[in-house]
């Protein structure tokens, strides 16, 4: 019964989660990424490359607030160049904001630069800081839940699809400009943001438009899930310590329940 | 404690006698963890400490995450991004205790159907069957509550949904789900109450555990024969049991690390493959998402909500008869928390002298049945409100009906069943046989 019950519970499990994610009738297309599976790891030149993307275009419309500028280290840059950098972002003037000093005091008390990212900068335009990990490219088959239990939930390969996968169409609603794309599944108010080109990176790596977008979206998973690495590696701790308990343990028991079982001493 | 005769605790020391005198603990643990159990259960009565380990992770993890989260509607969902990505080791205690709720949940259900299977809740084990359908409740309640605070699309539509459910009581239902949400909608004063809630449950679960865990040690444990432990003697009582510790100790200390070293992996690998994507997006009370889904333990429950709509004959036959105050929406939540009613009233229900499934040929037939069905209500659940979805909710609910309803009455009646062993220690003798028992094993060298 227990192993019955044990295989319907992993269908059942797989059944329902994937059943969550159905909806999107558009088509992922599956690019491969570094940080795949429980053996990956980033590709810190890409997460460089998609840093470039993200702040050279993205950035025009898209924030990314929950993303403190500081974590950039982890992309391997220097505290200088992450301080460098962060230095590009603009800091609110006081003289042309008196609304924001103290009249009493004069202190600027509530000017406070924040250590994150900007929000969003245009209407619409949602924050990215997450955005990796509240999209899944992977659905079913028939709510079974098979392709994100395999390939994984999908949602960097979402954005790299996306990306890539306009038609070139388009229509006019309600005042509104539409884009046509497969990846989404219809018309949608992006237009598309790559052509080739875009930004020259540093390292050489021709910059088509494929590769901006799989860039771009490896670094907006890095953003949702900055701890995937550190994640991975105390499952594995936890996963090799159960298992040499699982193994002692399954030795004690035997060894315990052997004089009740055969009557023999243990 | 248990009614199966045993030694008890005798204080040696002079300080164990001075303490016993005053407050007998030591005896009520030595009792506790000695407590004769019958030799014979399988690896299905492992789940009940699998829940007690679930209850203090979900309680350890949430009491540090309580530490770093706010609950505020400005300020919940960036609190949590906050733990995800600043706090020290947070992402991990998140993710176990996100996860942790699955796993509890998992195990639930593998409990119950064990007891519906074995015949655990019937007498005299009525009690405690109802106080672990209190459990189930509150379990329910406490994780609904829990996947509100991150405030994602999921965890707000998913309130305004459930809450809903409330609003469709005649007459009082509006002003309880005003009362409940503390406002006409889910805002500030709702994420506060659920936050505080949530924080509560977990240690009423943990005091009916209690009652829980005692009740089943007054009348001892059920085991796969469903035949009861000898108690006229303490020599025939000892033949059909062992002690707790360390016979059952560590055999669901094993299961629990074989357990956990999958869940480990999931925390690890895959932590969101249980989640809704939707819930990484904030919530927004003017954005409603495409799809709302409850988390997965809810959704066989949710199908037979959903099932009942106002084409349904039975729904229409009582509209019709209660002059219109039972409708469509009213009627799906009568059925949802009946569905868990009947299933409480499991012990009166079921006619049968015979507790085991194993010596009972029709029921285990339905039984697995049920299994299905609960499965397909589950996937049912997360399918849109469609056809033929729409049509196989509605048989699958009326099965889950009819199993507690018509058939654990009737085959008490129809049933003919199997020739039930005498003893406990009949089954077991018999048991370790068929698994190899009766080939010569070298033997070990004795234990110094």
């Amino acid at each position: 019964m227990f192993k019955k019950l044990t295989l319907a519970g992993l269908l059942g499990l797989g059944l329902t989660s994937g059943a969550f994610a159905a909806g999107g009738e558009g088509h992922t297309e599956d690019y491969a990424f570094s940080f795949e599976g429980p053996f990956g790891t980033w590709d810190e030149a890409q997460l460089q490359r998609g840093l470039q993307v993200y702040t050279e275009i993205c950035s025009a419309c898209h924030g990314m607030q929950y993303v403190p500028i500081r974590t950039l280290e982890q992309l391997g840059y220097s505290e200088e160049q992450v301080i460098a950098y962060a230095e590009s972002f603009p800091v609110i003037d006081p003289a042309s904001n008196p609304e924001l000093v103290d009249p009493d005091t004069g202190d600027v008390a509530t000017l406070k630069p924040t250590d994150h990212f900007p929000a969003n900068n245009a209407l619409n335009a949602p924050d990215l800081s997450l955005m990796a990990k509240a999209r899944a490219g992977f659905h079913g088959p028939y709510g079974l839940g098979l392709n994100q239990l395999f390939n994984g939930m999908g949602g960097a390969e979402y954005i790299a699809s996306l990306l890539t996968h306009y038609t070139g169409d388009d229509k006019t609603e309600a005042g509104a400009v539409l884009y046509e794309n497969t990846t989404y599944g219809g018309y949608f108010g992006m237009a598309p943001p790559l052509y080739g080109d875009d930004v020259v990176y540093a390292d050489g790596t021709p910059a088509t438009v494929e590769q901006e977008a799989k860039d771009v979206a490896a670094f907006l998973m890095w953003a949702a899930e900055p701890k995937m690495m550190e994640r991975q590696q105390a499952g594995f701790v936890g996963v090799f310590f159960l298992v040499v308990l699982s193994v002692l343990l399954y030795l004690v028991n035997k060894r315990i329940w052997r004089p009740i079982k055969y009557g023999t001493k243990a | 404690m248990s009614g199966i005769p045993h030694d008890h605790y005798e204080p040696k020391s002079g300080g164990e006698k001075w303490l016993h005198k005053r407050l007998p603990i030591v005896g009520l643990l030595y009792d506790t963890i000695m407590i004769p159990t019958p030799k014979n259960l399988n690896w299905m009565w492992i789940w009940g400490i699998v829940l007690t380990f679930c209850l203090v992770l979900q309680i350890i993890t949430g009491i540090v995450l309580v530490m770093h989260y706010t609950p505020d509607t400005n300020l919940a969902f960036a609190s949590v991004e906050h733990i995800m990505r600043n706090v020290n080791g947070g992402h991990f205690i998140r993710y176990l205790h996100m996860n942790g709720a699955s796993l509890f949940f998992i195990a639930v259900y593998a409990h119950i159907f064990r007891s519906l299977y074995y015949g655990s809740y019937k007498a005299p084990r009525e009690v405690t069957w109802i106080i672990g359908i209190l459990i189930y409740l509150l379990m329910m309640g406490t994780a609904f509550m829990g996947y509100v605070l991150p405030w994602g699309q999921m965890s707000f539509w998913g309130a305004t949904v459930i809450t809903g459910l409330f609003g469709a009581i005649p007459f009082i239902g509006e002003p309880i789900q005003t009362w409940l949400l503390g406002g006409p909608a889910v805002d500030n004063a709702t994420l506060t109450r659920f936050f505080s809630l949530h924080y509560l449950f977990p240690f009423i679960i943990a005091g009916l555990t209690m009652v829980h865990i005692w009740a089943f040690h007054t009348t001892g444990n059920n085991n796969p024969t469903g035949v009861e432990v000898r108690r006229t003697s303490k020599a025939e009582a000892e033949k059909d049991t062992v002690p707790f510790w360390p016979y059952y100790v560590i055999k669901d200390l094993f299961a629990l690390a074989v357990i956990f070293a999958v869940f480990f992996a999931i925390v690890g690998f895959m932590p969101n493959y249980l989640g809704h994507p939707d819930n990484y997006i904030e919530a927004n009370p003017l954005a409603t998402p495409a799809h709302i889904v409850p988390e997965w333990y809810f959704l066989p429950f949710y199908a037979i909500l959903r099932a009942f709509t106002s084409e349904v004959w039975i729904v229409q036959f009582f509209s019709f008869i209660t002059g219109g105050i039972i409708d469509a929406k009213f009627f799906g939540v009568l059925a949802m928390f009946g569905a868990i009613a009947v299933m409480a009233l499991a012990p009166w229900l079921d006619t049968s002298s015979v507790r085991s499934a194993r010596y009972r040929p029709q029921l285990k037939w339905w039984f697995w049945l049920l299994v299905i069905d609960f499965f397909a209500l589950m996937w049912l659940g997360a399918m849109p409100a469609e056809e033929p979805y729409a049509t196989f909710s509605l048989i699958a609910s009326a099965y889950w009906f009819a199993y507690f309803l018509v058939i654990l009455p009737l085959l008490g009646v129809i049933e003919k069943p199997l020739p039930v062993p005498a003893t406990i220690e009949e089954d077991f003798e018999a048991h370790k046989s068929a698994t190899g028992g009766t080939k010569t094993l070298p033997d070990a060298t004795p234990a110094e």
